[in-house]
């Protein structure tokens, strides 16, 4: 048996753009096991969320992570309304949903972006840079910032947007859907980027069922589990099939977030057709009482928010269960037997993130 | 700029940040505002940098590895921290794993305020940097950053009787 010697990949590492440390013990070029060790981004933001007012809790829970910060507000606001009866109007609903897919829009293209810098291909890293900026650009002309948009509150959404900005907004998806179909050749056909993902990092399906995988890691081994057909927010009146792939490897999961993209755009697209008119919001009296579990779909996958309040503005309990949290253990199971140098391309296409892991 | 000798090399330290500063960063080397056409390089070794970017504020775990980031790199060298969670905690203040700004650790010589601030912001936070590098490199002194005037303060933490939970550590049963 060669020798073993640990190897600690992070926390400051070029291709992370977070801290996260896996002490990798190899055996020559090979890794034999990974060993997480996480903490360098906890803040104890749920021990704060029970120090503040619950509605100044949307805008804490927006900062649990600042790629997807939309759906996480959007999680908690649909937590409280079901806790404390309140029922949305249709127009915030919709408006959530473009927003909702907003970001996991600009989500997928910078998890495109890092994992084709990941494998050494830095321009097509750039052009996917380039194109989430349209989409960046699109959310501060619609809700005035580019990453924290404070647009959800509980009882609705603080924000409209006018049927006179659906031009603007059907123009950038054009322009995004316009270079998607540039990149598309690139990602799913190019020689050295399949060298690089197909048949690395694989998973079965048992493997990814009892590790409890979650999001498009799942959805790369066959699983059709996706949050938004059980129709929250105004999920069930678009149409729309959860992407699946079959073969569990790092292209199989690229497939499936570059599927996503695409059925983003349309996503989108269908709001704006389907638009109701009406209030985006509705007052909210009282504070919330007892217990209740709140979840969405994420870009990295579901996300659960337990949230139990006890009739005061404050909050009792708050504990949030990130999509990162559950597929770090099915990353465990990818990297041994892989090469060093496919560990980079092997996190990245979990899409980790680790500011939502350990909050 | 003209003090310009050479290209400023960035080192990006996430220290505790919630990603919003990252992605705005990462945003600055990329095309639209693409800061590399002035010679700005995002290194990934500290040892070949002139600036430190630092996002989000310092913990228990992290605030060795800022250190080690901080004294690996040559001198003469500036730390341009990003976002309100630097100088104060922001919102995170109050949390109890939360120590404080970056400027406890170590040497802060340019503070960008905003949450998260603007590409157009931390731009303006590295040209300020710039010419902070070129002044140490003449060995001239250069003023510790004065911090943002309007920014949270963090108010007393209340007395906790519980122990603060250690984070969770996956992997720790084998």
């Amino acid at each position: 048996m060669a020798k073993r010697s640990v190897i600690p990949f992070g926390p400051q590492h070029p291709v992370l753009p977070e801290p996260l440390q896996l002490k990798l013990v190899m055996e020559d070029e090979k890794v034999v096991e990974a060993i997480p060790a996480i903490g360098y981004v906890h803040r104890g933001l749920e021990r704060l969320a029970q120090e503040k007012d619950y509605q100044q809790v949307t805008y804490l829970a927006e900062r649990v992570c600042g790629i997807c910060s939309f759906i996480h507000s959007l999680t908690f606001c649909q937590g409280i309304e079901e806790l404390m009866n309140v029922t949305v109007p249709d127009r915030a609903k919709f408006l959530r949903v473009m927003w909702s897919e907003m970001h996991r829009m600009h989500s997928h293209l910078l998890w495109l972006g890092l994992t084709a810098d990941a494998f050494g291909f830095e321009s097509l890293f750039m052009q996917g840079m380039r194109t989430r900026e349209t989409i960046l650009q699109l959310m501060e002309s619609t809700a005035g910032a580019r990453i924290m948009l404070g647009t959800c509150t509980v009882g609705g959404v603080r924000r409209d947007i006018e049927s006179s900005a659906f031009g603007e907004i059907n123009t950038a998806l054009d322009s995004v859907a316009r270079d998607l179909d540039q990149m598309a050749p690139t990602i799913l056909n190019d020689y050295s980027v399949r060298e690089r993902l197909v048949g690395v990092g694989t998973i079965t399906a048992q493997q990814a069922f009892e590790t409890g995988a979650v999001g498009p890691v799942a959805k790369a081994c066959g699983f059709a589990r996706d949050f938004r057909t059980t129709g929250y927010a105004a999920y069930g009146q678009l149409d729309f099939k959860p992407v699946t792939e079959t073969a569990g490897d790092c292209f199989a999961r690229t497939q499936v977030r570059f599927a996503e993209l695409y059925q983003s755009v349309d996503l989108i697209r269908q709001c704006m057709a389907k638009m109701p008119a009406g209030p985006i919001a509705v007052p909210v009296k009282g504070n919330p009482d007892g217990e209740i579990i709140a979840r969405t779909e994420q870009p990295r996958g579901e996300v659960i928010y337990y949230i139990k309040g006890n009739g005061t503005k404050n909050l009792e309990r708050l504990r949030i269960r990130t999509p990162t949290f559950a597929n770090i253990p099915a990353l465990l199971k990818m990297l041994p037997g892989c090469q060093l140098t496919d560990v980079p391309v092997i996190i990245l296409t979990i899409d980790p993130c680790i500011s939502c892991t350990e909050r | 700029m003209s003090v310009l000798a050479k290209s400023p090399w960035v080192v990006h330290f996430n220290c505790n940040s919630c990603n919003g500063c990252d992605i705005e960063f990462l945003a600055c080397l990329c095309p639209t505002y693409d800061v590399e056409r002035f010679g700005v390089v995002h290194v990934g070794n500290p040892k070949h940098a002139d600036i430190l970017v630092v996002t989000g504020s310092v913990n228990h775990r992290n605030a060795r590895v800022l250190a080690n980031v901080y004294q690996q790199m040559p001198s003469p060298k500036v730390v341009v921290a990003c976002g309100v969670c630097t100088s104060s905690g922001g919102i995170f203040a109050d949390c109890y794993n939360v120590l404080g700004g970056v400027d406890k650790f170590i040497p802060v010589d340019v503070f960008v305020p905003g949450c998260p601030p603007r590409p157009e912001a931390m731009i303006d936070g590295i040209v300020k940097a710039v010419g902070i590098l070129a002044a140490k490199a003449k060995g001239i002194e250069t003023p510790v950053a004065d911090k943002p005037r309007i920014t949270v303060s963090p108010s007393p933490k209340p007395v906790d009787e519980t122990p603060a939970q250690e984070p969770d550590e996956v992997g720790a049963v084998k």
